[in-house]
Order: structure tokens, then sequence, then C-alpha cells
């Protein structure tokens, strides 16, 4: 089938994640009606609606590294894990060493966490739960050893500021998702790997006979999936000038996976949308937001989380959307 | 006797660790510690033989931790503030348990929905009831609580039995026969082979499967009980992340993660295996209790390669065998 060479139209089956996010942002601004409000001070953008993308900036970079990985029907429950360490390399090394350096130290132990997770997948033939389960059992630990079981904090403004600083007029963690979405979308979508990543997802083996390397492109999503995880890892730890290998990025693995789920892309694999699974994290922190503004105890959040699953899962489910079809048809 | 070596292999890393750990410490072997070591560990044992029985029919139940907070919450509430004697507590919670548990059982069988996702729902849902009961820790002052705690079972040799270790015992004894000796525990077994090729054998798939997470979630439920026994109160917070230390005793104890294979004494050992690594690590005093963690992922690392060179070895044996965990 001819395909366009780059094609950044929305996919028309966005449509509901759109409308949700749409939905929400009405209520949010019904309950705050300043929410919608946005002002510039000091040549940067500040309101209720900037602070959802900016706070939704880590879960977002966790779900573009997600996407992938499930549309290949694996998952990866380390990635809170991988947060973890990258952020207390960032902050261990922040004050010492240079922003460079740093950076690579983080994002590097972010793709060897990505890589081991994908060579017990594709070479060991390990099931994506039980590989990344290891990693996230042990990677907890190991961040604790790095941080010593303390705190680590550290005043390098520049590594901060890509958590709280601006770039051209939004906050820097807005910017460093926007940018990593157009990367991804130009690397999966600008050339073949999004169609054999969605192959290997509908039929490993199918795929492999036809050609497809299945090996090394599992690994190549987990190692991006690790990457991913790791930049997050560094805003996080960015934001709060500190980095706590107790509690960063803890449960963030199933905002990620709920993220991409909202996002229309199937646990069982095949077609995935990295925009649409964007804007399902979006939506998560959309909600999380609404509660805080609407005043309900914070303990409603996981209430509304769940139900908001169960929804999206049973508008997924092939029941009923069988249901649907058939109700479709009657009315022409 | 293929079937048997991951079991055999982790009861042997038991052994040989218990020992290393009676070795370095002199007072490591002694009933105290060892009676301990079932008390501490009661409550996972109880959570790990439900997920036992979900891991082997093919699933996977996320809920469990969240099920036992909501438990002690709900107990200590009702107990302390609504005044309900505890054994009417234990009765009406095991009965919300197991309707949940049914729930989420009929929402994956019915609407074809994946484990993972569907019970990933039951956490929130139910660590969420738990922080909209209450959000303080609770005590529980009730005499009863009092009693059972201070009950114990003296055996020859200066054992105490206690009423935690003894629920699990006889959990772990009565999910054993229940998975090995009667039709629902071969029906789970033919589950996590293939749940087409079971129904086609005329297995009532839906019932089996409901039932199974119906049993997960009452397994939750009585381990909250015996969790709110242990701390003599009820907490929102409490078993946090319980669920990752369940499945990661089942696999430590040969259940493999596909399905089908798996039997519930690996998962008791797993489960001391575990609570081995903790107690070493409080004996010790010197380590850092993040040592635990980075022990058991190795040790899950160990097993599962354990698992798959297996598998390997065996599909060699047998080329033209079934493509069965090709993916």
């Amino acid at each position: 089938m001819p395909r366009k060479a780059v094609s950044f139209v929305l996919p028309r089956l966005g449509m509901p994640q759109i409308v949700a996010l749409i939905i929400i942002f009405a209520i949010n601004s019904f309950l705050s009606p300043h929410f919608l409000e946005l002002r510039v001070q000091d040549g940067r953008l500040f309101g209720s609606l900037v602070d959802v993308f900016n706070r939704g900036a880590p879960v977002a970079l966790l779900a573009l590294g997600m996407a992938p990985i499930i549309a290949m029907r694996g998952i990866d429950l380390s990635v809170g894990a991988v947060m973890a360490i990258a952020g207390a390399i960032a902050a261990s090394l922040a004050d010492s060493h240079a922003l460079g350096f740093v950076l690579v130290c983080a994002l590097g132990a972010g793709l060897m966490c990505g890589l081991w997770n994908g060579v017990l997948v594709a070479l060991l033939g390990m099931q994506p739960i039980v590989a990344t389960l290891i990693l996230m059992v042990a990677g907890r630990g190991v961040a604790q050893l790095i941080t010593e079981g303390r705190i680590v904090t550290f005043a390098n403004t520049d590594l901060a500021w890509l958590g709280s600083g601006s770039l051209l007029g939004l906050p820097t963690p807005i910017v460093l998702t926007l940018a990593m979405l157009v990367l991804t979308l130009l690397v999966v979508r600008g050339s073949a790997l999004g169609l054999l990543i969605e192959a290997t997802g509908g039929n490993s083996r199918a795929s492999a006979l036809a050609g497809v390397g299945t090996r090394v492109i599992t690994i190549a999503v987990y190692a991006w999936c690790g990457l991913c995880a790791a930049l997050a890892g560094i805003v996080a730890a960015a934001d709060i000038m500190g980095a706590d290998a107790n509690n960063a990025g803890l449960w963030l693995e199933l905002d990620a996976i709920l993220a991409v789920v909202i996002g229309g892309t199937s646990l069982l694999g095949g077609r995935f949308s990295l925009v649409l699974a964007v804007l399902g994290a979006l939506i998560i922190q959309a909600m999380n937001t609404g509660i805080l503004l609407s005043g309900f105890p914070p303990e409603m959040n996981l209430i509304v989380k769940a139900i908001v699953v169960l929804a999206v899962l049973l508008a997924q489910s092939p029941r009923l959307a069988g249901l649907g079809l058939l109700l479709r048809r009657r009315r022409p | 006797m293929n079937r048997f070596m991951p079991v055999l292999a982790t009861t042997v890393v038991f052994g040989v660790g218990f020992a290393i750990c009676s070795l370095i410490y002199p007072n490591f072997a002694s009933p105290r510690v060892v009676m301990n070591l079932l008390t501490d560990n009661a409550f996972l044992g109880i959570v790990a033989v439900g997920m036992t029985f979900v891991i082997i029919s093919g699933g996977i139940d996320l809920s469990v931790g969240s099920v036992i907070g909501f438990t002690t919450v709900f107990l200590a509430l009702a107990i302390e503030r609504a005044g309900m004697p505890p054994l009417t507590a234990f009765v009406v919670v095991l009965l919300l348990c197991a309707l949940f548990g049914a729930l989420m059982g009929a929402a994956i069988q019915y609407f074809e929905l994946p484990a993972f996702i569907v019970t990933l729902a039951g956490m929130f849902l139910a660590r969420g009831a738990s922080f909209l009961l209450s959000t303080e820790s609770i005590p529980i002052t009730a005499p009863f609580y009092g009693e059972l705690a201070e009950h114990a079972l003296l055996l020859p040799g200066g054992f105490r039995l206690t009423v935690p270790a003894m629920i699990m015992l006889a959990v772990v004894a009565l999910c054993a026969v229940l998975l090995h000796f009667t039709r629902f525990g071969a029906n789970v077994y033919a589950l996590g082979g293939s749940r087409s090729a079971a129904a086609l054998m005329g297995i009532e798939v839906g019932r089996t499967t409901v039932l199974i997470y119906t049993l997960s979630s009452v397994l939750a439920g009585i381990s909250g009980i015996v969790f709110s026994l242990y701390t003599s109160s009820g907490y929102s917070l409490s078993a946090v992340g319980v669920e990752l230390d369940a499945i990661g005793a089942a696999v430590i104890g040969g259940t493999l993660l596909s399905g089908g294979h798996g039997f519930i004494f690996g998962t008791f050992i797993g489960v001391l295996i575990q609570g081995l690594i903790q107690t070493y690590i409080s004996f010790d005093g010197m380590l850092s209790s993040w040592w635990a963690k980075i022990a058991t992922g190795l040790l899950l690392f160990c097993f599962i390669a354990l698992q798959q060179l297996m598998l390997l070895v065996a599909r060699r044996r047998r080329p033209r065998a079934s493509g069965a965990g090709a993916r």
C-alpha cells in the first residue's frame, strides 16, 4: 500500500480522547472560573492550564516510551524505578560535575536499564511482565544504594532549569515533552519502524517469518522506553531539586500504562498512537487537577481514576464493540 | 520429574540459605526465629497462595494489596466505631471481598478484558475506598484482638505457633488440597494451559474464572484480617505493593507466569525465602533494607532464567512440540 513518507495528521480515531479532554477542561473551568486564564509574567506563560501540561509532562514522557512497547504486546513495569535511578544519579552528580556529564550519565543509566529489559524479553524470551518486574523490584533498591538511603538535594541551577525553568515562554518540561514527541514521531512514523512495531505486536512469529527483525526492534523499543523514563526522572528530580529514591516515580508506571490505554492502544498489541498516548497522560493530569480544584478530598482521586479506567475498558471491550457495530448497522 | 524441578530448586535454595544464615549467626536456627519467620510472613503467604491460583490460570491480580488495606480499615471502623463484634465483622468483610473478586472475574470473563488492567482498576478502587473510609491509622482495642494476639500453641521443642502462623498454615494446606486434588484445581490448570482448549473440553471457563478471582480476593481479605491482628490497627496505606511481593513469591516458587504450571508448596517456600532475606538483614544490622529489594530482584532473575532454560531444554527434546510459550 502506498504511504506518504511523512504524515503527521491526527488519526481519525482520536476524537473520543480529544472530546474527553475538552469535557474535563470544561468541567474544570466550571469548578474554578480562572482555570482557562493565561497570563504572561517575566516572559513565561502562567495559569492552571499550563500547570496541567507541566505536571503531566513526566507521565507523558513515560507514555511516549510505553506506547510502542504495549503495541508490541509488551509492558514495562520498571519505568518508575528507572525514574528513581536516573533522578538519583542526576541529583548526586549535579553539584560536582558539568551539566552535560550529569545528563549523559543519567540518560545512559536509563538506556542500560531499558537494554537489560529488552535483552531479557527478546533474547531470553521472558514474559515482559516478569522481566520488567525484576528491575521494578531491584531498581528502587539500586536507586537507594546510589543515594545511600538519603534524600539527595542539589543547588545546580542549570539542572533545576530542566524542571522549573522556561524556554520560549513555556515551562521547560512542556518543551522537552513536545520535543520528544516530535522526535519519536519522526523516528517511528517517518520510517517504516512504526509499521514493523505494529506488525510484531499483531503477530510476532508471522512478522519474524516475514523478515522483520523482531528481536532487534524489541530491544530498541525497550531501550527507548528506558531513555524516556530516565528523562522523566531527571525532570522530576530537577523540579524538586532533589532525589527521593523511595518515592520518585512511585506507581507512575501504572499511570503511564493507563495513559497509553486511554490513548486507545490495546494491551493485546497492534496499533498505537503516540499523540493519543500523550493526550491520555494529559487527561489523567487534568482529572487530578480537577479533583483538587473541586474541593473534593484528594482521596476521591483513585476512585475517579478507577471509574475512568473501567469506562475506557468497557469502551474498548470486544463484546461491547460488537454490540455497538450492531446498533450502528441498524441506524444507517 | 521435570515438573517438580523448579520447586525442588527453590527448596534447595531455601535450605542452603537457612544453613548459611545459621552458620553465620549461631542464634539463627532457634525455634523463635523459625516461628517468627512464619508469623511475620503470614499475611504475605496467604495472599501469595491466592495469587498462585490466579497465575496458574493464566491471569494476574494486582488488587490484592489494596484489598488488604481496605480490609484492615473496614475492620477497624466496624469494630471500633460501629461496635460490631469482631467475628461478625470478619464475615461481613470477607463477603465484601468475595463480591469484589467475583465482579473483577466477571468483568475479565464476560467483557473479555485483560486481567492486568481490570485488576489495576480494582487496585485503584479498593485503595480509594479505604482512603474514603479513613486516612488515619485506627487502633483496634477490642479485647478479642488482644486475646488472639496472645494466644499461641506451644509445640514440643519450644516452638510457639501464633494465630497468624496457624491461619497461614491452614490456608496453605487447604488450598494445596483444593488445587491439586479437586476438579476445580484441575480446571485452573486447564485454563492456564489454553482457555479455548479448556472450553472445548467442556470446562465451564466462565464459572472457573469468576471463582478464581473470588478466591484470590477472599484470601486477600483473610490476609487483611491477619494483618490487622498482627498490627492491631487499620490503616488505609497498609500493604502497599504487597501484590508484587506475592507475584515474586509465586515466581520464585516455580509458578510460570504464562500459566499452567505451579505448586502451592513452591509459593510457600518462595514466601519463606523472601522472609529469610529480611531476617538475615535484620540479624546483620549493618545492611540497609534496600539490599532486600536488590536480593529479591536477583533471586527473581535467577529463578526465571532457570525456568526459561528448562523450557528451552524441554523444547529441544521435543522439537515438534506445540508452539506454547513461543511468545
